[in-house]
């Protein structure tokens, strides 16, 4: 079974100038034990989509199609009290800024003590798993660490903390949004193998957000790429980046510049802009960019799966 | 040819802590190089490495501790808000975020314009304005927008318009690309890479993403805790790091390939803390391939074209033979 | 996203979506027309005195009745609105063009500059108003313009400080570094690029102060410090039924309606417009 599988998720955001559809028929699924990319650039409605499986949508945003499972359970059923017990030791989350997770005032050590709340433990064994948990992050000379105040560490050794405590809770799915963006190349390495090794430590899922195609293919076990609010592809990680069958999903491996390995004056890009979601084409989302467009593309595009590898297109290429 | 920009010896230094604990917090050590006409060199360090304190070293929003800045043959370090206005019209900056540096109540027209005003340069702002937004590929009906109302690949083209709308003869812009989608990524380098070509003006990029210097940049420095340890041209940098640091950076970049785990040279994460730098090499606390000396001697960067901060640089092909190796 | 969020309406639209805003728009409306319209809606004068009719209760010909002096209270009170509200206006706008340059220099000016304009805005402030007022009045004699710089006094300390916390939080934003780095000097900077950012919560602040600017008038009025005789004054009516209250209870009434009137219609107002203009604030 998976941890949380998203049915057919439809969100829209009523505004003063009209409703705005922000997802539309997105399905996903992150098994037990999974790492699952989801690629997306801005405004592909990411934010949503997490905002909506914690059950923290804004007040002007509703779901009105599909369900969130979480384990089993619809999201859209629980309680309050409920959905508080549900983030955290069910569902944990780390962002791209650190400084969300941890508060400027405190040391470190209160702040890793106080998420114990919980637990029945005395306050030196919640210590002592606070240190602990340190050193699984790397965190050197962890007791030393514990007495220190946010600011005191680099931005790299923030974001472990942030993951050490997000991870504390032992959650059964973590959600990382972006968690290396902001961290540069050596140390973004480094926090991809701690995280691929605390997944496997933990035995937990996760849903790692990125638009870093390269992160994604290194970490991830699937895929999920999404645009303007849709999934247009998902499959296994290899089967996406090494068969990509979606346009959308081919140019954005083409764009990335990691991808150049000589020199070229003139980079691939993406030309156009994303498509106003107040008034979305009833066919391709993508096809006003694609540069494969074709008449049957003002259809709804079909959502072609071969081998568990689907993608939203009418000209999805098969392998 | 006459470098455009030169700098040598630069030191900045912050104090820090409270009073009766002040500490020296020196965030660019011993910094030279110079730029010339028509080409792009570039800056690369990890976030923190002292960059953006360059940047704004050069261009006098920071005073420097020692050292010096020529511009066009005329010393610029040092010098008050008003001597430094004609030199800023030909100088122009570009700040890493995008939207963070556009004046909130100004449209983008008055924002592309203000050069003009701020340097009473006598011109038709409104067909200034339209030669600009083109320039950068904006559709003119975006001149009434507010910066609030722009995506960060917008912004960022309103920057670039803005910092060549007095046609300067350098540029600095310090990431970028930072915050950008991949896309949109190529755009800003396409459109700088243009730019330079049909002006002929040259430009610092200051990054830290090594795949945004290999395109444009014609040489590189890679900075380690405010100090160069390795320049040269961007080719020969990407073929054969010397330094140990380098050839992490460059080995570090994830790649869109999943069945391509490149040998990597893991670093250990921790950085150290520019108010207690290591002795010796002060890489030596993360490099693989540190020996005695390492800790105990600091090296200084050394060679003409091609120089390195390391008693023991890689050789050629070390990084080429564990890839191989690895696959 | 940010869709998710929109600006949607104008403000003013906005401010009449809210219940309390239209009553403070209303009041505030009867009010500033009453003073503009004072000479057509009231044609008796003011400040004529005619014995035979003292103390006369509120009728046709005298909708507000008569004062101790024989006075039309209707037309006085009309009249005293527009002192009411030139002293707000006008000491409101000086304080603010005040405040403002004060509050520029002391966040962008020196360190020793602005521990300075600190020191003398914590000591204005600290001083209690009536003992300025009495203070002032000692030294220049009760008069309009000794209301007026009492209120400017009291109230430039505190758009100054805003001001100056503005100033200094966006002194190290990036598109100030950014104007700094294309060679603005400094007045343009804080001209083009500080005031306009900062100019928000200081109108949100002013349009709080107008019914508290109206109440020190009518309360140095009271206290005979403010408006002399014969001009007409809300203050001064009070104060007059104040004398009189055993006898008749309109003149109190005559005085103290519209002071009551017009700081409630403002404060209504004022606080529809925080509300709209910075949500953070809102009282909920």
């Amino acid at each position: 079974m998976s941890v949380l599988s998203i049915e057919d998720l439809c969100v829209t955001y009523s505004t003063s100038t009209g409703d705005l559809r922000a997802l539309r028929n997105v399905t996903l699924d992150v098994p037990r034990e999974r790492i699952v990319g989801l690629v997306g650039e801005s405004g592909c409605g990411k934010s949503t989509l997490i905002n909506a499986i914690l059950g923290l949508l804004a007040a002007n945003g509703r779901i009105d199609h599909g369900r969130i499972l979480f384990q089993g359970r619809n999201i859209a059923e629980l309680s309050a009290d409920e959905l508080r017990a549900m983030r955290g030791p069910g569902i944990a989350t780390v962002f791209q800024d650190p400084m969300g997770a941890l508060n400027p005032v405190f040391r470190i050590g209160r702040q890793m003590i106080n998420i114990q709340y919980r637990s029945k433990l005395s306050r030196a064994e919640k210590a002592n798993r606070a240190a602990e948990t340190l050193r699984s992050v790397r965190i050197p000379d962890a007791e030393a660490a514990l007495k220190r105040y946010p600011h005191e560490f680099s931005g790299g050794m923030k974001q472990r903390i942030a993951i050490a405590m997000a991870l504390m809770m032992k959650p059964a799915i973590l959600i990382a949004d972006e968690p290396t963006t902001a961290l540069d190349a050596t140390l973004e390495v480094a926090t991809i193998e701690l995280l691929q090794e605390l997944q496997r430590d933990i035995g937990c899922s996760m849903l790692f957000i990125s638009h870093h195609m390269g992160v994604i293919a290194e970490l991830c076990d699937d895929v999920v790429v999404m645009y303007a609010g849709e999934v247009v592809e998902s499959g296994t990680t290899r089967q996406v980046f090494l068969q990509p069958r979606h346009p959308y999903t081919r140019n954005l491996i083409r764009c990335d510049p990691a991808r150049q390995h000589t020199r070229v004056r003139q980079l691939p890009t993406i030309p156009g802009d994303l498509p106003n979601l107040r008034s979305r084409p009833r066919g391709c989302i993508f096809a006003p960019r694609c540069e494969m467009r074709k008449e049957i593309c003002e259809e709804p595009p079909p959502q072609d799966v071969s081998n568990g590898h689907m993608a939203r297109c009418h000209l999805a290429v098969e392998h | 040819m006459k470098p455009i920009l030169e700098v040598n010896a630069m030191n900045v230094t912050f104090k820090v802590g409270p009073p009766y604990r002040r500490q020296d917090l020196q965030a660019v050590a011993g910094i030279s190089f110079d730029v010339r006409a028509g080409e792009t060199f570039a800056l690369v360090g990890e976030s923190g490495s002292g960059k953006t304190t360059l940047a704004r070293a050069i261009n006098g929003l920071q005073r420097i501790t020692s050292g010096e800045v020529i511009f066009e043959g005329k010393r610029i370090d040092g010098l008050g808000r008003s001597a430094m206005r004609p030199i800023r019209r030909h100088m122009s900056m570009m700040f890493q975020d995008p939207v963070g540096s556009l004046s909130p109540r100004m449209t983008v027209g008055d924002l592309v314009t203000e050069p003009f005003r701020i340097h009473r340069v006598e011109a038709d702002l409104a067909a200034e304005t339209q030669r600009l937004l083109a320039l950068v590929g904006l559709p003119l009906e975006f001149a009434s927008r507010y910066p609030h109302q722009l995506s960060g690949g917008q912004a960022r083209r309103v920057g670039v318009a803005r910092s060549i709308a007095l046609n300067p003869r350098l540029i600095i812009a310090d990431e970028p690309t930072a915050g950008l989608d991949v896309s949109v990524q190529g755009e800003v380098l396409n459109l700088l890479n243009d730019l330079r070509d049909r002006l002929g003006l040259a430009m610092i990029i200051i990054t830290h993403n090594l795949h945004v210097v290999f395109h444009v940049a014609d040489r590189m420095s890679v900075m380690y805790l405010g100090r160069f340890v390795e320049s040269g041209s961007t080719q020969d940098i990407f073929d054969a790091p010397m330094h140990p640091y380098t050839a992490a950076l460059l080995s570090a970049s994830p790649e869109p390939r999943p069945d391509r785990k490149s040998a990597r040279i893991s670093l250990p994460a921790e950085v150290p803390s520019l108010l207690d730098r290591p002795n010796g090499c002060e890489f030596h606390t993360r490099c693989p391939w540190a020996r005695a000396r390492c800790a105990a001697d600091a090296p200084t960067i050394e060679g003409t074209s091609r120089r390195v901060s390391c008693f023991y640089p890689l050789e050629r092909g070390v990084l080429r033979a564990t890839q191989e190796h690895a696959k | 996203m940010s869709e998710a969020v929109s600006k949607g309406a104008g403000p003013i639209r906005r401010i009449l979506s809210e219940p309390l805003g239209v009553v403070g728009v209303v009041l505030v409306l009867v009010v500033v027309l009453g003073a503009v319209f004072a000479d057509v809606l009231a044609t008796v004068d003011p400040s004529s005195i005619s014995p035979r009719d003292r103390f006369l209760p509120p009728s046709l010909a005298h909708p507000f009745g008569t004062d101790h002096l024989g006075r039309d209270l209707f037309s006085r009170v009309l009249h005293g609105s527009r002192i009411a509200l030139a002293v707000a206006l006008f000491a409101t706008a000086a304080s603010l063009s005040i405040g403002i340059v004060l509050g520029l220099i002391a966040g962008f000016g020196p360190r020793w500059l602005d521990a300075l304009l600190i020191l003398l805005f914590d000591s204005v402030k600290s001083f209690p108003t009536v003992m300025l007022a009495l203070a002032l009045v000692t030294l220049f004699g009760p008069s309009l313009t000794a209301v007026i710089v009492v209120v400017v006094l009291v109230n430039v300390p505190g758009y100054a400080r805003i001001v100056r916390t503005q100033t200094l939080s966006m002194k190290d934003a990036d598109f100030v570094a950014a104007a700094e780095s294309m060679g603005a000097g400094f007045s343009r900077i804080l001209r083009v690029h500080i005031l306009p950012n900062a100019i928000g919560p200081l109108l949100i602040l002013a349009s709080m102060d107008i019914p508290v600017v109206i109440a020190i008038e009518a309360g140095m009025s009271f206290l005979g410090l403010g408006v002399r005789p014969p001009t007409p004054s809300w203050g001064a009516i009070l104060n007059d039924g104040f004398t009189a209250i055993r006898d008749t209870s309109w003149i109190a009434v005559a005085g103290g309606l519209p002071i009551i009137v017009t700081t409630l219609g403002f404060t209504f107002l004022g606080e529809t417009v925080r509300d709209v203009f910075d949500p953070r604030l809102k009282v909920r």
